[in-house]
């Protein structure tokens, strides 16, 4: 609520500037399928600016963040401690709706772009995007150099759910651009969303949204989903195949 | 290839998990266990979490007993009396293992207790098995014959019943207590048990050997399928696929396994198992003790919306 006036704040302030350019964008497939054999893949999102009459004609270069996020979720990040001479997760913090997947890309370094007030509020680069925790029943975004928030990056960073960029978009023309989204092998499920906000001499000037969604198909999808929400009928019959398998192997190593 | 798995949300190589399921049931064969105690720490091992590889070996250690039981039956070397009375302690023990099992995957203790009893359980039974072949072999080498059974205090608890095909009479006390300990362990271990069921049935229950092994599997795979049920229909974390493949492989590996098993004497054949449950036990251990590469963990509470 609070950022939507400041954004209402922030446009009626720039004015004409913050209406004169339009973002169209798209991207190369809306609807990602996970099939068997699946083992990661890459979109591309290209687009262009779109000047009209009321630009200023003294417009410097544009700069681009493009911020990818996957379906929200609940997560809890634990941390080990010694105790009693062997490893045991001891602390932990719940990070409360976060996206599974996560990615920034800008055209220049993050902090290049803008100014770290502009970056904190656009939430520009991984240090800057809002994780909510519960932190003793209270739900709060903490500093970013806090121990649970930067392994909670570090981890999903390792495993290539969350990343970014300061270099991943490329202007092909002034106004004409594109940027690769690297999706692994163990991508979650579920709806993306994609924010591209753009900026011109250090000032946000505006923004726009599309999405696509990533889908298990065929077998997969069956398997997933019926185990989930058919449990136990899932369970009966994962015991139906494993006694039509020993019941075979019984028949076909029969030693007559 | 490649191939998806469902639940574990990985993709994983179809060969490598068909040999480790062959490698494991040639070990399984071999030896007449159902070989859950190798299997459960070399899925852990390639990257399956421990959750699912638990409640999918389940399945697997339920196909292999079965083709094992149905073999068993056809020679009449099971007692049906004796199955029945295990069986009661096994639901039971089966039952209480997965509400444990959810309880502590809640904490986010479930790896480290799964790792401890790894530790405890293997260590604990690897070194008795390993020490009591390595005796049996000084004893075979210097011409002794082995000690008298004995009847022990076991034998004087009440409710007896005569178990007839194993020509035993015994109180269904301790054997209800064996069932409900397999189930619980088997449960949360993801392991059949028969490596402990074996040897508690024949020192303490002096169960013949002609039906110890037929009746064990019995046990095994009934709490193994009901542990599949349960884990499926409670926790949504048996990978039906996975199953699969780690039973074809299972399977075929243990006829052969089971040959190679016929041309070692059986002295040797303890003490080799009990030194490949001491090994497992003590990689466990010594994960626990070390430093991990990496102090912290994330775990999913599942999508929303």
């Amino acid at each position: 609520m609070r950022r939507t006036l400041l954004a209402i704040l922030l446009v009626l302030l720039l004015g004409d500037a913050a209406r004169a350019e339009r973002l169209i964008v798209s991207v190369s497939n809306h609807r990602v399928t996970v099939t068997p054999n699946y083992s990661g893949e890459e979109l591309v999102l290209f687009g262009s600016v779109e000047k009209d009459t009321t630009t200023p004609a003294d417009r410097t270069p544009y700069d681009l963040v493009v911020t990818v996020m996957g379906p929200r979720a609940d997560m809890v990040t634990r941390r080990k401690e010694r105790t009693f001479g062997i490893w045991i997760n001891t602390d932990y913090r719940q990070f409360l709706q976060v996206p599974s997947y996560l990615a920034l890309f800008a055209n220049r370094p993050f902090d290049a772009i803008t100014s770290p007030e502009i970056a904190r509020r656009q939430q520009i680069g991984l240090n800057n995007v809002l994780l909510t925790q519960r932190v003793s029943g209270d739900f709060a975004d903490v500093v970013p150099n806090d121990a649970f928030r930067s392994a909670f990056i570090r981890l999903r960073t390792q495993r290539g759910l969350y990343r970014e960029d300061g270099s991943a978009v490329t202007f092909l023309t002034p106004t004409l651009f594109r940027t690769g989204i690297p999706l692994p092998a163990e991508v979650p499920i579920g709806t993306y969303e994609i924010e591209i906000k753009l900026f011109a001499n250090g000032a946000f000037i505006g923004k726009t949204e599309t999405a696509f969604e990533i889908v298990k198909v065929g077998f997969e999808q069956f398997v997933a989903t019926t185990a989930r929400q058919n449990g136990l009928i899932y369970g009966l019959a994962t015991v139906a195949m494993a006694l039509m398998t020993g019941w075979m192997a019984s028949i076909v190593f029969r030693k007559d | 290839m490649q191939l998806y798995l469902p639940i574990a949300d990985l993709p994983v190589n179809v060969f490598l998990v068909l040999a480790m399921g062959a490698a494991v049931g040639f070990v399984s064969g071999m030896f007449g266990i159902g070989g859950g105690f190798l299997m459960t720490p070399l899925l852990i091992f390639i990257g399956i979490t421990p959750a699912v590889a638990v409640a999918s070996v389940a399945s697997h250690i339920a196909a292999s007993s079965f083709s094992g039981a149905l073999s068993y039956w056809r020679r009449r070397a099971i007692d049906p009396a004796l199955a029945s009375v295990l069986l009661c302690g096994g639901v039971t023990g089966t039952t209480l293992g997965v509400w444990t099992f959810t309880q502590l995957r809640a904490l986010g203790q479930l790896d480290l207790m799964i790792a401890l009893s790894y530790v405890v359980l293997l260590t604990t039974v690897g070194s008795l098995m390993f020490s009591e072949g390595l005796r049996a072999l000084m004893r075979t080498r210097r011409g002794a014959l082995p000690p008298r059974r004995t009847h022990n205090w076991i034998h004087g608890l009440p409710l007896k019943m005569r178990f007839k095909r194993s020509k035993i009479y015994l109180s269904v006390i301790p054997v209800v207590i064996v069932g409900i300990m397999i189930g619980f362990l088997g449960a949360i271990m993801g392991i059949g048990g028969g490596f402990i069921l074996v040897p508690i049935m024949i020192y303490l229950l002096r169960v013949p050997t002609s039906t110890v092994i037929g009746t064990s599997m019995v046990l095994t795979l009934v709490t193994m399928l009901f542990a599949t049920m349960l884990h499926a229909a409670t926790n949504h974390l048996v990978d039906a696929v996975l199953a699969l493949i780690l039973m074809v492989g299972g399977v075929t590996g243990a006829q052969f396994g089971a040959r190679a098993g016929q041309k070692i004497r059986g002295e040797q054949l303890r003490l080799l198992l009990g030194l490949l449950i001491l090994s497992v036990g003590i990689r466990f251990a010594i994960e626990l003790v070390i430093q991990p590469s990496d102090l912290f963990t994330i775990r999913e509470l599942g999508v929303s919306g």
